[in-house]
């Protein structure tokens, strides 16, 4: 058994080198993007709402980067199917970290929920209360 | 000054380190990430702790004898810091709290007043931020504009451009000594050369040079030559300034405040005398004095020692790393590179490898290096570095090469 990190369980592995939901969406209702200034870690997110203009009928990304980031995004895929906007925008930097069932080091916290911010920050776009291009994690 | 001609000894060295006696669960401390800071021998943080108990006072204003000592050893720190880089006049040592300063006091006091449109600072690409940045904005801000020179495909800079790129319109060269991320070591003096006979000056970055190898910036021909104190067993919180003392009288100065005066009046007021004219306030007076105390453990060490020892390490990482076909090391020839290794393993991000060897005790750096653009330039987003100094040996070159193959396994 090779030594590795806490933080580098199966699951994460699984996800990062097959995530799911991998992939465009070409009838997204909404797409968005964001990266990690500092480590280069990109998303970008595509999501399909249900009739009812709320629910989420499906979710993919795409992305480059480092193994939290990208099995952050491939989990929240999954995660986020069925979800209202209401609910994605409500999710907080626990709900990624109980997600992924791991301990995050706190210098890589900014790859763990840069997903989940593209995810909320599309929201808010989408539903019109935010005007932005691209997510960024600096604060 | 130690027998430059034997080896260094590493191993006792590090009695010097007591940080290096660290754990993590039972692992030791492989520390690796020299480039960023370097780690602090006893006789420094003594010469802290001597200052606070023994004569802990303001400088260039107390009668008091506690001000006085203090004034002494603080005027001094500066000869004995100067001499280490090759300067006997304490007008060209200006103390700074690291090589951003250094560079952002040249670029506001110089740069601010004597750049306009039409003007030009030559830059390379391999420049780190505290130059690249600085002088990017010091630009928009005067309508002058930066260039870069481009680096070859072995990490070199390409002195043909460089030839092009500087002409009479180029008012400053700035350019880092050695890359941080490259382990380059640059033809300096050549393109001082090359800067004076356009006219311009020439700033060097010598943050990862001082630390690693004799360095004279009389013989370099350098306007200006900066570096930090962390990177060389120094504290943080202290930099340095060498500026030739015709160039510094003639700038204004960078901040503006006590003990940098000679007279005021409601008026108007006059400059001290140098160096003491870039130096306004309250300077960091015990990183000044520990700064001179590093410098004198490096002497006794030995510079040239120093030298030959990282680059050892650095040849023997680069060699061990790049025997997996897998590994991508950037820069210059084993042969011919400073005391670091930047290089990606390709299964595995570089953030994720620092972490993974980082839970076997093997501290590097992962991310840009403060070298954005190079990065651009070589096509990564980030990368993982390995960077050496004194107290450093082979076995933990072992262990760091025996921690990236762990990574390795983890990520097939």
């Amino acid at each position: 058994m090779v030594s590795g990190s806490d933080m580098y369980r199966q699951q994460i592995l699984d996800h990062y080198k097959n995530p799911r939901n991998y992939g465009e969406l070409d009838d997204a209702t909404f797409e968005h993007v964001g990266e990690n200034p500092m480590c280069g870690d990109t998303i970008k997110l595509f999501v399909k709402l249900a009739e009812d203009d709320d629910t989420v009928e499906y979710v993919s990304f795409i992305g480059d980067g480092c193994a939290i980031s990208q099995a952050s995004a491939s989990l929240l895929s999954e995660e986020l199917q069925g979800m209202s906007l209401e609910a994605i925008r409500e999710m907080d930097r626990d709900d990624i970290v109980d997600m992924l069932g791991v301990e995050i080091s706190p210098m890589r916290v900014k790859c763990a929920v840069l997903a989940e911010k593209v995810a909320q920050d599309g929201a808010a776009i989408y539903v019109g209360d935010k005007e932005l291009d691209e997510t960024t994690t600096e604060e | 000054m130690g027998v430059q001609s034997e080896a260094l000894d590493a191993r006792a060295l590090r009695e010097d380190f007591p940080v290096l006696d660290r754990e993590f669960d039972g692992t030791p401390l492989v520390y690796l990430d020299n480039a960023a800071t370097s780690q602090t021998p006893e006789r420094v943080v003594e010469s802290i702790t001597d200052y606070y108990y023994s004569y802990n006072a303001n400088v260039h204003r107390g009668i008091h004898n506690l001000s006085q000592e203090a004034s002494i050893a603080y005027e001094e720190a500066h000869d004995t810091v100067g001499e280490f880089v090759g300067t006997d006049k304490r007008e060209e040592i200006i103390f700074t709290k690291n090589t951003t300063e250094a560079m952002n006091l040249v670029a506001y006091a110089w740069g601010l007043n004597e750049l306009g449109p039409g003007d030009e600072v030559v830059l390379t690409e391999m420049e780190h931020h505290a130059s690249l940045v600085t002088w990017q904005q010091i630009a928009k801000r005067t309508g002058a504009e930066c260039k870069y020179i481009p680096i070859t495909e072995d990490g070199y800079l390409d002195m043909d451009a460089a030839k092009e790129l500087i002409t009479d319109d180029t008012a400053m060269v700035s350019v880092v000594h050695a890359s941080n991320t490259l382990g380059t070591v640059n033809p300096v003096r050549e393109l001082g050369e090359i800067a004076h006979d356009h006219g311009a000056y020439i700033f060097v970055d010598g943050a990862q040079s001082v630390p690693h190898r004799p360095v004279d910036v009389k013989e370099l021909g350098c306007d200006f030559f900066a570096f930090s104190g962390h990177k060389m067993c120094g504290p943080t919180g202290s930099g340095v300034l060498y500026g030739k003392e015709h160039v510094l009288e003639a700038m204004e100065p960078y901040l503006y405040g006590g003990d940098m005066i000679l007279k005021v009046t409601f008026e108007d007021s006059e400059w001290n005398e140098l160096p003491w004219k870039f130096e306004a306030g309250t300077p960091s007076i015990v990183q000044g004095i520990a700064l001179a105390e590093a410098c004198e453990y490096l002497n006794e060490v030995g510079l040239d020692r120093i030298h030959r020892h990282t680059r050892e390490l650095a040849r023997y990482a680069c060699e061990e790393l790049t025997a997996t076909d897998d590994v991508e090391v950037y820069g210059p020839p084993a042969d011919d590179r400073g005391p670091l290794v930047a290089f990606n393993v390709d299964s595995v991000h570089a953030h994720d490898l620092a972490s993974i060897v980082n839970d076997t005790g093997v501290a590097i750096r992962a991310g840009d290096h403060c070298t954005q653009p190079l990065h651009d330039v070589l096509g990564a987003t980030a990368s993982a570095r390995a960077s050496f100094y004194l107290y450093n040996t082979k076995d933990e070159v072992d262990a760091l090469v025996e921690a990236v193959d762990d990574a390795r396994q983890l990520f097939a």
